[in-house]
């Protein structure tokens, strides 16, 4: 039997490769020199994500399959790797801050070598055009993920949230890698171009095997894109988990997820679509209308802005609904630009909640808000800027984002769902806005004695901030991106 | 030898003892027992389809699937004992501070 070994294109994976070896190096830093002060490994491993990026940008436009048809190089995954590392730069120069209100000392080189590590796993799973590359990706990431939900080790509330999240994680794992399984099982490939070759040509489409492959595969990704009914871990997690893992996660992992979502079921599966599109429709529906219904009701932030999570997963769903296996189609190019949109202006409210506390997991009470515009007028204007494009409100990212969507939606014939998707965005105002009316018109409950804002955190919301606005008024760069990103090649 | 589908009939029995272990059982140590049971029920399948189409792809994944499941335990079981040291148990009914 004759053995070919593939040729092996390094290249092709230069930016993971440069995110992998900074997480080595400052892995390393921590094991030998342990006195070695946060801002040391944290500026490393934003240098390491500084040079990620760079080679990202350079790559653009490449259009190939490396490592034998298991990774793919193309546009739409180095979008996602521009939204995966703004997402990890951005939670490093959070993270600074709030480690340094913690009373608690932490290991801050495994910190920020898990967070590389997570990172990488994310951008795998962009990459991924084998099932098995997807999960290896996603296993990376959550991986990395239990561990930094439970990073701070007193803090029992994080435990909490870390072994919810790990039990429904790893159940969900479970889930998806035996939708992998029948899939293989149906198709004879788990190699997503195999799959649609394969599906493509054949009338056997009802086969309960393949069915439930996809519905396992619907589950498996639900729990992670935090879609109802799979969403009952979110809430709990993301208020126990540190405030800076909690932003990570919120952006980073579903940004992650929906990549890989968005690549089985429209360039694998699009054979099976009539299919897929019923389900995904009811759960769209179901996404948005709970999220919001219960986000309404917390008096905690991050329990809101969790629940506000689900119901964004619910618009994102909308536009994969509405997205077909073509080049440059409209509903694919909806869910990449309101992925990006969504990253900066959710991480910016995260990063002023670390902002907004004297110590780590201060001030998370919404009444705790009040009077906030008065005491530090720009921090409230940064989180009323926010909080207006999280409710889609222009002229902010959050406007253009669901603007593209719901046009998706109408082009695609599913204008049920842009109409119950504009009534649940007019919902959510209420709540995004309530947080404004505290900081504006509610008088100081307390006298609080003043915040210190460190510089890399400042640094950190004004590039969110600044993103938000720039995305939201002058969107035609970043749209023409994500429609560039749209043109996949299935070899 | 047996037809293929007896092997996945019991892959999917095997599976469908673990989500009901996750679901039932209350202790933290057991959940995750259930889900590694789930994990092997996969491979099961993994190698019953690797066999029935021969090819060598099923297999190989199962070593990734146990490896996986290998860091998995690690971490889990890292972040079991934390719990275990922080609250005194291991049952999930009682690490309850934020509505479940």
């Amino acid at each position: 039997m004759n053995i070919v070994i593939p040729a092996i294109n390094w290249a092709s994976i230069a930016p993971e490769l440069v995110v992998f070896i900074t997480a080595m190096v400052v892995l390393l830093i921590g094991a030998f020199f342990p006195r070695v002060s946060s801002g040391v490994t944290a500026g490393i491993s934003l240098l390491g994500v500084m040079l990620s990026f760079l080679v990202t940008a350079s790559l653009w436009g490449s259009s190939e399959l490396a490592f034998a048809n298991m990774l793919a190089l193309d546009n739409y995954r180095l979008f996602f790797n521009f939204i995966f590392l703004i997402c990890t730069g951005l939670t490093i120069l959070a993270s600074i801050d709030y480690f340094g209100k913690s009373s608690e000392p932490v290991e801050h080189a495994e910190y920020y070598a898990l967070l590389l590590f997570a990172c990488v796993g994310m951008m795998f799973m962009a990459a991924g055009t084998d099932l098995i590359t997807i999960f290896l990706g996603l296993e990376t990431m959550s991986i990395a993920i239990y561990i930094l939900a439970a990073f701070v080790k007193k803090n029992i509330k994080g435990n909490e949230a870390a072994l919810k999240y790990l039990l429904l994680g790893a159940f969900s794992t479970g889930f998806l890698l035996y939708g992998i399984a029948l899939i293989f099982g149906a198709t004879g490939s788990s190699n997503l171009a195999t799959i649609y070759k394969y599906l493509s040509g054949t009338s056997n489409l009802s086969s309960p095997m393949l069915l439930f492959g996809m519905g396992f595969l619907i589950v498996g990704f639900g729990f992670k894109i935090a879609s109802v009914p799979f969403h009952m871990w979110t809430p709990d997690v993301y208020e126990g988990a540190p405030t800076v893992v909690t932003a990570f996660m919120a952006a980073g992992v579903k940004a992650a997820a929906f990549a890989a979502f968005l690549r089985v079921f429209v360039y694998a599966l699009p054979s099976l679509q009539p299919n897929w599109i019923a389900i995904l429709w009811v759960l769209a529906i179901l996404t948005m209308t709970i999220g919001n219904l219960a986000a309404l009701l917390q008096e905690n932030i991050k329990r809101m802005l969790a629940y506000s999570s689900i119901a964004h997963a619910g618009y994102i769903m909308i536009g994969m609904v509405a997205a077909k296996n073509a080049a440059a189609d409209i509903g694919t190019y909806s869910v990449l630009y309101y992925l990006l949109a969504y990253t900066f202006m959710n991480i910016g409210a995260f990063i002023i909640v670390v902002l907004y506390g004297r110590y780590a997991e201060d001030n998370l009470n919404i009444s705790d808000y009040a009077g906030m515009g008065y005491k530090y007028p720009v921090l409230g204007a940064t989180m009323a800027i926010f909080m207006f494009s999280l409710a889609g409100i222009p002229p902010t990212a959050g406007f253009v984002g669901k603007f593209y969507i719901f046009a998706a939606a109408v082009k695609g014939g599913f204008i049920d769902l842009a109409i119950i998707g504009v009534i649940n965005s007019v919902l959510s105002v209420y709540y995004y806005l309530r947080v404004t009316v505290m900081i504006y018109m509610r008088e100081p409950v307390a006298d609080q004695p003043g915040l210190k804002f460190s510089r890399s955190a400042t640094l950190a919301t004004t590039i969110a901030a600044v993103a938000t606005l720039v995305l939201g008024i002058f969107p035609d760069t970043f749209i023409t991106m994500a429609r560039q990103s749209v043109s996949l090649i299935l070899g | 030898m047996l037809p293929m589908s007896y092997y996945l009939v019991l892959g999917a029995v095997i599976f469908g003892v673990g989500v009901l272990g996750v679901l039932i059982r209350r202790n933290a140590l057991v959940i995750f027992m259930s889900i590694e049971l789930m994990l092997n029920a996969v491979n099961l399948t993994f190698i019953t389809l690797s066999r029935y189409l021969e090819s060598l792809h099923g297999q190989v994944y199962v070593f990734f699937v146990m490896t996986v499941a290998a860091a998995e335990v690690a971490v889990g079981l890292a972040i079991i004992m934390l719990i275990y040291r922080n609250w005194g148990t291991a049952n999930i009914d009682d690490i309850n501070l934020m509505k479940w």
